[in-house]
């Protein structure tokens, strides 16, 4: 166990350096200039000057780099240039309506990827295993934009189930900031207005970015269901006479669901990147639609740290995935 | 008798080959979804490649007097705000879509392949520094690291491409580097390294071609992925520029017309759909195939 954590930590340590190296770099080779976008096509060269002196641009190029990351062990990751914020607090501020997003579309992702994996693993090669293993594959190749779309004129504006943007009505009183996740603060605060209020705006946007990852999960769930049912103990009790179901539930799927973890957690990673377009198209204020407007404005020191949060976060995720795994399997504890 | 001896050996073999074949495309047949996906694979391809038979109509060429012209027997899907007919921008779409879906898959694949073999033959230093450099490209966020290389190179169709192909990579070595661990102890390659014969000539006549079946498997999967990243970048502008049949910024223009001119958006949207789903299909399939486990 422990040469495996510190593996993990060896790495993040490799990820830091290496992510902020590369969106370092790329920040500095790309033609586009940060001062010239803040004073503008018509600024003054004496204010231009200024500016890029205050943004350290004319130090050499090492000299920056060494600064940047002087700033990341510090809590420093620089200013960013559209928003004039820290790029830190910019982004504390949206990473929990990503997080909160992230979380349900997660939880509708293995809520249906575990029930469509068993289901096409117990019915193996029949009609539902295929419209399963469709309707899972079908998620993969929509777009999300164009799925995304689509739920908003079907529940948003023909039905009116849904509201089509944001995390919460505009009216509705927002619940203090404790964590950060909607659902969460309206609860702890037992107001159940603002609760009620702001899942109905996380509904549509999760199920959307959860069903990209429905087919990873099925896809793992149906083959470690299908190597366990074939078992000799699932035999032996289907023998004994339990039932189809509950040998399956008590028996087969608590022992298919161990190799499961890993995909999961690689999902997880997948999701906080790829939350990207839903953000975009629900309107949401997140980090993605935070980058996404970022990135129009070459504000680099605000992608620079978006990326590093998120490859962190993933290098996190699969240290706990492989912690997860030690502590369900006992067979790789040795 | 002298005849039976000398033929025997050889139809044995025969039969073992063909009835491996025989198995592998009767599993092939069984699933009826990668059927559908060749299906329409298939379709595609022969609807690119006969693109300017299948229509009369130009995909660029602007037509103000037949602008937005509902489904008809002469458009039938209608036609755009400048009166381009949307069939005809599908049908080159696809030219693009697939062209250009093939091509980046397949340089990512080339080169991550090359990588990923010298790093697992030569082993050691190096290629724990190579793949711990993958590590950290991994952890990128992909359409993250696309968008940002393409909005910093300028949106460009070939930016876009020039991003998924660097986003592509390190899935490439991982695969390739496995397989080139197993390779390098085999018989052959030890026997050209008795030969005395050079790294590089070793890694480019034995270890690559021999790595290579498990990266085409790859390719087919990441293909559908490779379209649908094209087509993201293509709607939020950052990819094909107009007036290119791109069906992502088909879409992303489209859009604005929905209510209107419902068909506009909606039938460049059942294009990707269908033909990343194909890929999709195709490439579960294969997997199946090659996974020793479902062979039950």
């Amino acid at each position: 166990m422990w040469p495996i954590i510190r593996n993990r930590l060896i790495m993040l340590v490799f990820v830091v350096f290496g992510v902020s190296f590369i969106t370092f770099l790329m920040s500095n080779v790309i033609p586009g200039d940060p001062a010239r976008m803040i004073v503008g096509p018509r600024g003054d060269q004496a204010t231009y000057q200024r500016i890029r002196e205050q943004l350290g641009l004319n130090d050499p190029l090492y000299v920056q780099y060494v600064d940047y990351m002087k700033g990341i062990f510090t809590g420093d990751l620089g200013t960013s240039i559209r928003t004039q914020q820290p790029v830190l607090d910019d982004l504390i501020t949206y990473f929990p309506a990503t997080l909160e997003l992230v979380i349900y579309a997660f939880l509708f992702a293995i809520f249906f990827g575990v029930m469509i994996g068993v289901i096409t693993a117990v019915k193996n090669n029949t009609k539902w295993d295929y419209i399963g293993r469709f309707f899972s594959i079908t998620g993969v190749s929509l777009p999300v934009f164009l799925s995304g779309l689509i739920f908003i004129i079907i529940f948003y504006g023909k039905l009116g189930w849904f509201p089509g943007s944001g995390r919460i009505d505009l009216f509705m009183e927002l619940p203090p900031r404790i964590t950060g996740l909607y659902t969460v603060d309206s609860l702890l605060v037992g107001n159940f207005e603002a609760f009620k209020n702001s899942l109905w705006h996380l509904i549509m946007p999760s199920i959307i970015l959860g069903y990209v990852q429905l087919s990873t999960i099925v896809r793992q769930v149906r083959s470690s269901m299908l190597d366990v049912l074939n078992q000799e103990y699932i035999r032996t009790a289907k023998a004994n006479g339990l039932s189809e179901w509950f040998l399956i539930i008590r028996y087969a799927l608590r022992n298919a669901l161990i190799p499961v973890i890993t995909v999961v957690g690689v999902s997880f990673g997948m999701l906080l990147g790829g939350a990207v377009v839903t953000e975009m198209i629900f309107n949401w204020p997140g980090m993605g639609k935070y980058v996404v407007e970022s990135i129009g404005f070459l504000d680099f020191p605000a992608i620079m740290g978006f990326t590093l949060l998120i490859s962190v976060g993933y290098v996190i995720i699969n240290l706990i995935v492989d912690l997860l795994y030690i502590v369900l399997d006992p067979r790789v504890r040795e | 008798m002298n005849t039976q001896t000398e033929t025997q050996p050889q139809t044995l073999t025969t039969t073992q080959t063909l009835s491996k074949q025989k198995i592998l495309w009767y599993r092939f047949k069984q699933n009826p979804l990668t059927l559908v996906g060749t299906g329409i694979l298939l379709m595609f391809i022969v609807l690119a490649i006969f693109a300017p038979l299948l229509t009369p109509y130009d995909p660029e060429m602007v037509n103000m007097s037949e602008r937005f012209e509902p489904p008809s027997s002469a458009h039938w899907f209608g036609t755009d705000e400048v009166g381009r007919d949307i069939l005809t921008r599908i049908l080159y779409g696809a030219r693009l879509s697939l062209g250009i879906g093939i091509t980046v898959v397949v340089i990512a694949g080339l080169i991550g392949s090359v990588i990923g073999a010298i790093a697992g033959y030569l082993g050691k230093a190096f290629g724990q520094f190579i793949m711990r450099m993958m590590d950290i490209m991994l952890a990128f966020p992909p359409l993250v690291l696309a968008m940002a290389l393409t909005a910093a190179l300028g949106p460009s169709l070939i930016n876009a491409m020039l991003a998924i192909v660097i986003v592509k990579i390190p899935v490439y070595v991982r695969l390739a580097r496995s397989e080139a661990l197993v390779v390098r102890e085999q018989l052959f390659v030890k026997a050209a390294e008795t030969f005395g014969l050079s790294k590089v000539w070793i890694i480019a006549r034995h270890i690559v071609p021999n790595v290579i079946s498990p990266i085409i498997v790859q390719v087919t999967i990441d293909l559908g992925e490779a379209i649908l990243l094209i087509a993201t970048l293509g709607f939020l502008g950052l990819g094909a520029q107009p007036p290119m049949p791109e069906w992502g910024a088909m879409i992303s223009t489209g859009w604005e017309f929905f209510l209107d001119q419902w068909w506009y958006p909606t039938f460049p949207g059942i294009a990707i759909f269908l033909a990343t789903l194909s890929f999709n299909l195709l490439g579960d399939g294969l997997r199946d195939l090659l996974d020793p486990k479902s062979t039950r």
